[in-house]
């Protein structure tokens, strides 16, 4: 008999995470749930609005990845203005998109990294929780944290530069961009005063890399077997297998690293993708139609990025790819905590990416924007922080939004953080019938690892707890803990 | 003459999510305010939260306002001073405190400017533009208040008495 949760409104507003463990008898942990409350009212909201306003009206969404959903809004207009998927673009258009996609890559890894993850590096997964967190890095590496925040300042100055603005940016519309990057600008970004410039962004990215090495170094046991487990990945890929997040075709992979898509236009994502209805869970569980709910289900974000590419198309992170590549003999690494090193890899290659496009004088150009034949049904898709990012817009002959549907990064990886909890459970919690604070940080960082964003609501002053709860066979309850 | 850095007016929140706007709005309505006196020591700044990188940009200021909405059972408004204050690290925490931000400016920057937050009580929270009559009658209660405090602040500036700055709950 299953337990039934409820979702409160003011939950749905905060947003938040349950966990759900029951034990058996003998205490041994038989089955686990992550209950991830979505927030799926948009779609509905935005039909009957002219389809030109969706790359802002996205943005209401989430305050913490309104660039992705604004850029992913545009490409999917891009093709119902007649613009074509990805180069149909003006060079000036599709490389100050590229560059604020960038300056959101960068900005959101560097948070996730030295912000929620680097504390259980420096301290232990069961480490004192009193030092486990940013101050307790200040202590201990006062010039990691002090360089978290300043990448983190860079990364937003580059969203402020190519967006327009920082709050309902409007740097992307259908068919193109409203702004190019002045000279000046340029000049701020590319050659600010230290250490506001690209160079120590490239310097300070490789840094972090190392710490995450080091750590790695002398802890592999626990990094290499952290909630590890095989599973299919899935990425959008550039049409020559390069890591490409702005413009692609979709490649998924096995754990064996046979292609199970093989590099399908994203237009047609509807054929290959499905998503599941679970009756516990307001998030839908995507999986690839061809091989079923149970072997269909797929990881999305940096580990599956770096498993589904062949090469990154900048020298520094390509260096690190080659070696995160070696690690696994080239197979793809079903690591849980390997996603931190990937992570920084592609903090690495935003870095690259981000000085080369700034010393592009095609950012300079005026033809910002194109247009053609208008179609009524568009896709867009880019590989967010977290993982791939479908919009699907359809439109009727007065140019207003009929259809939306949009499957975000985190549901994607719905699936996989609930594996992920399940083995961190079974590891940390099994003979245990009563919750403590290394249990539940231990879950935490399974489900940290993949960055969950629960933020596609408003923030206003509350908390955004995890909740969770050790139930008996019958759904009695034996202990219940909020953090 | 580079002009001081007295007071920083920080309104953060999602206008398209109604009443959690009134941050915003409330930055807004003061930016007005300050070119209208102009109050060259006074600046004002929004974001959709606050976040780590807010720790440098307060360490500039000797005064900060955040301004909030508030789902929390208060009146009107509710302002308050507050201290640093450690936060502890939500496993999903993309977003952090004022006190935090405080925190931050005074571990990473050794700067710790004098700060307030003004919670606006709100009510309505869905994907829509614009905020609700009554926040928008709190909104006007808050600025009232707020621009009351921005002037004892600007009297400080030219050393006359306090006899404007209001105490805090």
């Amino acid at each position: 008999m299953s337990k039934k949760i409820t979702i409160e409104p003011v939950t749905r507003v905060e947003g938040h995470g349950k966990v759900t463990i029951q034990i058996d008898d003998f205490g041994n942990v038989t089955d686990s749930r992550l209950h991830i409350v979505e927030f799926r009212g948009f779609e509905r909201f935005v039909q009957g609005r002219p389809y030109w306003e969706a790359p802002v009206l996205v943005q209401r969404l989430c305050g913490i990845c309104p660039v992705s959903h604004h850029i992913a809004a545009a490409k999917a207009l891009d093709v119902i203005v007649g613009a074509g998927t990805g180069h149909g673009l003006t060079a000036v258009g599709e490389k100050m998109r590229r560059l604020m996609h960038y300056g959101q890559f960068f900005q959101s890894h560097v948070l996730h990294f030295f912000h929620l993850s680097s504390p259980d590096f420096l301290f232990g997964i069961d480490g004192d929780p009193a030092l486990r967190n940013i101050i307790g890095v200040i202590q201990e590496n006062r010039d990691l944290a002090v360089q978290g925040v300043m990448m983190r300042k860079y990364g937003q100055e580059v969203i402020f530069h190519t967006a327009g603005k920082k709050i309902h940016g409007t740097g992307a519309i259908p068919g193109g961009i409203n702004k190019n990057l002045s000279l000046e600008e340029k000049e701020i970004l590319l050659n600010g005063a230290d250490p506001m410039n690209a160079d120590k962004m490239v310097e300070w990215s490789l840094g972090a890399l190392e710490f995450f090495k080091g750590y790695h170094a002398h802890n592999k046991d626990m990094v290499d077997t952290f909630a590890a487990y095989p599973s299919n990945h899935l990425s959008m890929v550039r049409e020559d297998g390069a890591f490409d997040i702005y413009h692609g075709v979709l490649r998924a992979v096995d754990n064996d690293g046979k292609r199970i898509l093989d590099d399908v236009d994203y237009q047609d994502y509807d054929k290959y993708i499905e998503e599941e209805v679970r009756s516990w869970s307001y998030m839908k569980f995507p999986y690839l139609k061809h091989l079923g709910k149970e072997k269909g289900w797929y990881r999305v974000g940096p580990l599956s990025r770096l498993n589904t590419c062949d090469f990154i198309p900048t020298p520094l992170a390509q260096k690190e790819f080659e070696l995160f590549k070696a690690y696994t003999n080239g197979k793809p690494n079903g690591m849980t905590l390997h996603y931190h090193w990937a992570r920084l890899i592609e903090v690495l290659h935003s870095a690259e990416m981000i000085r080369e496009l700034l010393n592009d004088s095609d950012l300079q150009n005026d033809d910002l924007v194109v247009t053609g034949e208008k179609c009524k049904k568009g896709v867009g898709v880019i590989e967010a922080p977290r993982g791939t990012l479908f919009h699907h817009y359809e439109v009727d002959d007065d140019d207003r939004i009929t259809l939306a549907n949009l499957i975000v990064s985190t549901t994607n990886n719905n699936q996989p953080m609930n594996t992920a909890v399940n083995l961190t459970a079974k590891a940390f919690m099994n003979g245990k019938a009563e919750i403590t604070e290394p249990m539940m940080n231990a879950v935490e960082v399974a489900i940290r690892a993949y960055d969950p964003c629960l933020s596609c609501a408003t923030h206003a002053l509350g908390q955004m707890p995890l909740e969770m709860t050790i139930v008996n066979k019958n759904n009695v309850i034996l202990d219940r803990k909020t953090k | 003459m580079t002009q001081r850095k007295r007071v920083l007016i920080y309104g953060y929140g999602n206008p398209g999510r109604q009443d959690d706007a009134l941050g915003n709005e409330m930055v807004n309505k003061v930016q007005e305010w300050i070119e209208e006196h102009h109050l060259g020591c006074m600046a004002t700044d929004s974001n959709y939260q606050l976040n780590i990188e807010d720790a440098e940009k307060i360490s500039e200021w000797e005064i900060v306002v955040f301004v909030d909405a508030s789902k929390e059972g208060i009146h009107e408004y509710k302002y308050c001073k507050i201290h640093p204050q450690e936060d502890k690290v939500e496993f999903t925490m993309h977003a952090v405190s004022p006190a935090y931000v405080l925190h931050l400016s005074e571990k990473l920057f050794n700067k710790k400017p004098e700060a307030y937050i003004l919670g606006i009580k709100g009510y309505e929270w869905e994907l829509e533009e614009g905020l609700s009559d009554n926040a928008k009658l709190n909104l006007e209660q808050g600025f009232q208040f707020l621009t009351r405090q921005l002037s004892g602040w600007a009297l400080i500036k030219k050393n006359l008495p306090i006899s404007m700055l209001e105490a805090g709950e």
